[in-house]
């Protein structure tokens, strides 16, 4: 098990009712983080339409997760 | 330079951190905020960032531009908050020695910056309904926004 940082925004915070956590997760991956987060709160995206951003830049949605990393699942985008 | 504003934009202000003797051209970009999208009648909108990574891959977005196109400086700034209609939503502001490197690097940076920043958007609607931007999942909307998606390179 190991401690991950999890931030919430747009869609997904709305969804989760918080803007952040920390986990103890099993997790390998935030592909895997998130498929469980999805079923635990009902997310309406599908794992094809996140991406990820791990302490602060983004990452591959494999990338493997460590202790005390900060994660953001980030919903699609609309700037402009 | 790309930074996030909780508070109005100040075209003017900004402008005048730009002149150069250097510059024969000066291009600027306004975003506003239109009454309609995708057909339906908009009132306002929020704007929601994830604001270190934002202005991160603002900036690397107009540091792109400098290595693309032969231009003298670039700046860019995107509201975050509530928004209404006309409301300035986001500015980009290039200069070059000539026009046609300053007309491409902004507009470089403004569609890099629609398909990249990690930026999102609620819209409110005059019927009273609002919604994320390209969050919807079922039929047509949600398969076109995935094929959007899918248009965006990965980083």
């Amino acid at each position: 098990m190991k401690a991950v940082h999890v931030q919430y925004f747009a869609i997904l915070r709305e969804q989760r009712g918080l803007t952040a956590e920390k986990l103890e997760t099993d997790a390998s991956d935030p592909a895997t983080l998130y498929a469980q987060l999805r079923e635990q709160h009902g997310f309406t995206l599908p794992v094809e339409r996140v991406r990820a951003a791990i302490n602060g830049d983004f990452a591959p949605i494999s990338q493997v997760l460590r202790d005390g990393d900060t994660l953001v699942f980030i919903p699609p985008v609309a700037g402009g | 330079m790309f930074k996030l504003s909780s508070v109005s934009i100040d075209p003017a202000a900004l402008r005048r951190e730009l002149p150069d003797q250097r510059a024969g051209a000066c291009v600027t970009f306004e975003g506003w905020v239109r009454d309609r999208n995708e057909g339906r009648a908009v009132r306002g909108l929020d704007y929601e960032a994830y604001l270190p990574l934002a202005e991160k891959e603002g900036e690397r977005i107009t540091l792109e531009a400098r290595s693309k196109y032969p231009i003298l400086a670039a700046v860019g700034v995107h509201r975050t908050g509530s928004l209404v209609l006309g409301d300035l939503a986001v500015w980009v502001g290039v200069t070059a020695g000539h026009r046609g490197a300053a007309f491409d690097a902004c507009r470089y940076i403004i569609d890099e910056a629609k398909a990249r920043l990690p930026i999102w958007k609620r819209e409110h609607y005059t019927d009273g309904s609002s919604e994320w931007v390209n969050c919807a999942v079922r039929g047509d909307v949600a398969q076109s926004n995935q094929k959007a998606l899918g248009e965006i390179s990965p980083r």
